[in-house]
């Protein structure tokens, strides 16, 4: 085939997804500041994304700031940099760690829970069933995912960031021979307020990234099982890859020295 | 029949991509009546109901509901139509999040805002219409067979009293014991309802049974229509290839789709 129609077959495609992606956040959007809301929706869907996923969010953060202040302890003991543990470790868990780790476990976790919920719905046509039954899928499947998604995600994170300093402080004061007193107070002191917010502005917009790809990508699925296998492949690739990128977009952003 | 048309559709047609699939579809149903649209797999008879119904868009052509054409319809009154609508779907398409009896009372308790318990007591009722007792309403979908999700989806589609009622191949996959069951109810649901009916099926028993009028659909157009009486002697060899489910005849069967 020719080299040029090659290029721009894969160029129409790209941009007639992001099109559908566009008009598919424009929805549900829309439909998020009109009534009605499905308040018992959200709820189930807070627990789902919030409750049921802070064991694998704790224990992420746990080991991530145990070894981070073990490689922290190792890497600046060579310039007697050692008592720089306590600020790194708080600095890099709520900076980066603590929303990114976080938001990929709840991606894995949930993204691709929601696509293949929401693709077999479309697929047994239980989306289509939703609209003879005069309820809009947007406002009924899509608005309190995304909902339950942007609003916990942030406290998932506070806890992911707790758990990731006292990771690096069990490791810390335990192996390595620092003072526990000395080392909270050296964590306190390097905590920034505009650490902690940035912290929270990332992990809510990982939680809509996380609920948008899933409820997307299950929302345009077909062709069955195999499609609906698709459609979770889909929205765990692209939420990882959106999550990470994100990040790197509000960092370059908010911390522009 | 003199009654005046409770549905009109002149002209339809919808494509995919450069699969063609209504290509010109006119039929008229009056009110109260049950027409039923045969035709073989494949040839847009879902198409035609999903276009009717909302689901779809058709690229050109009308559709008149109570003599108004509702494409022309803002989003809002074409949401207030699909209030006198119900539809049973081929696989019931019952949610399988929550128990039967809040399937079946789905759009009173959304839609309509009904009290939670009135909600349940309709519920119930619905169910009884459909030869199911109440300890059925607190089981989930998953826990049924293939007929009580078709009952299950039946009380749905009857439960807010539609004007208007759609049955996509209600009795696909089921014995024919149960499937004469489900015809039978259907029958008596309309009747009770006084409800207009579109049936798509490729069941000719169930056809016979539940139509008033039948219309064959084939390669996009409507080919043959007319009181259920009459289609043995059609006089038309597509209708007669069908009704006899002969594999000789004019309709070749596709054997690759698209």
């Amino acid at each position: 085939m020719n080299f040029f129609a090659i290029i721009g077959r894969f160029t129409l495609a790209a941009f007639a997804a992001l099109g559908r992606l566009a008009i598919f956040t424009g929805h549900a959007l829309t439909h998020l500041v009109r009534p009605p809301l499905y308040l018992r929706n959200i709820g189930q869907q807070m627990l789902t994304i919030g409750y049921f996923s802070l064991p694998v969010v704790g224990l992420t953060a746990l080991f991530t700031g145990a070894a981070l202040a073990q490689q922290i302890y190792v890497g600046s003991s060579r310039f007697n940099a050692e008592s720089t543990v306590a600020a790194v470790v708080v600095i890099a868990i709520v900076r980066e760690l603590g929303p990114v780790l976080g938001g990929l476990m709840v991606a894995g976790r949930v993204s691709s829970a929601m696509a293949a919920e929401i693709g077999t719905m479309r697929v047994t046509e239980q989306i289509d069933a939703l609209v003879t039954l005069s309820t809009d899928p947007y406002k009924y499947l899509v608005v309190p995912r995304l909902v339950a998604g942007v609003i916990t995600l942030p406290m998932l994170v506070i806890v992911a960031n707790i758990i990731g300093v006292f990771g690096g402080f069990l490791v810390a004061t335990q192996t390595l021979g620092f003072n526990p007193g000395n080392y909270l107070h050296t964590t306190m002191d390097y905590l920034e307020r505009s650490d902690v917010f940035s912290s929270l502005v990332k992990a809510a917009i990982f939680g809509f990234i996380i609920a948008l790809m899933g409820s997307y990508h299950g929302y345009h699925s077909s062709g069955g099982a195999q499609g609906v296998g698709r459609a979770t492949t889909d929205a765990v690739v692209s939420a990882f890859i959106l999550i990470l990128f994100a990040n790197l977009v509000i960092t370059i952003v908010v911390f522009r020295t | 029949m003199s009654r005046r048309a409770k549905i009109a559709v002149e002209g339809l047609k919808k494509r995919f991509g450069p699969k063609v699939v209504l290509n010109g579809v006119d039929l008229t149903v009056a009110e109260g009546e049950s027409l039923v649209v045969i035709g073989g797999s494949g040839t847009g008879k879902s198409v035609l109901l999903k276009c009717i119904i909302g689901l779809l868009r058709p690229d050109s052509g009308r559709i008149f509901i109570d003599g108004r054409n509702t494409l022309e319809r803002s989003a809002a009154e074409r949401k207030a139509q699909m209030a006198r609508f119900g539809m049973l779907f081929q696989g019931a398409a019952l949610f399988d999040s929550l128990p039967v009896w809040e399937n079946v009372a789905f759009a009173l308790l959304r839609a309509q805002r009904m009290r939670k318990r009135e909600a349940k007591a309709v519920a119930i009722d619905k169910l009884a219409q459909v030869g199911l007792d109440a300890a059925v309403a607190e089981l989930y979908p998953a826990e049924l067979s293939g007929g009580m999700k078709k009952r299950v989806g039946l009380a749905r589609a009857i439960a807010a009293e539609p004007e208007i009622i759609f049955f996509d191949e209600p009795t696909t996959g089921l014995d024919p014991i149960m499937a004469d069951v489900i015809n039978n109810l259907i029958v008596e649901c309309v009747r009770d309802l006084g409800a207009t009916t579109i049936t798509i099926t490729h069941d000719m028993v169930s056809a016979r049974k539940i139509a008033h009028r039948i219309a064959m659909l084939h390669d996009g157009r409507i080919i043959w229509h007319g009181p259920k009486d009459e289609i043995d002697d059609s006089g038309n060899p597509y209708v007669d290839q069908f009704i006899h489910g002969r594999a000789e005849g004019p309709i070749r069967m596709a054997v690759r789709a698209g």
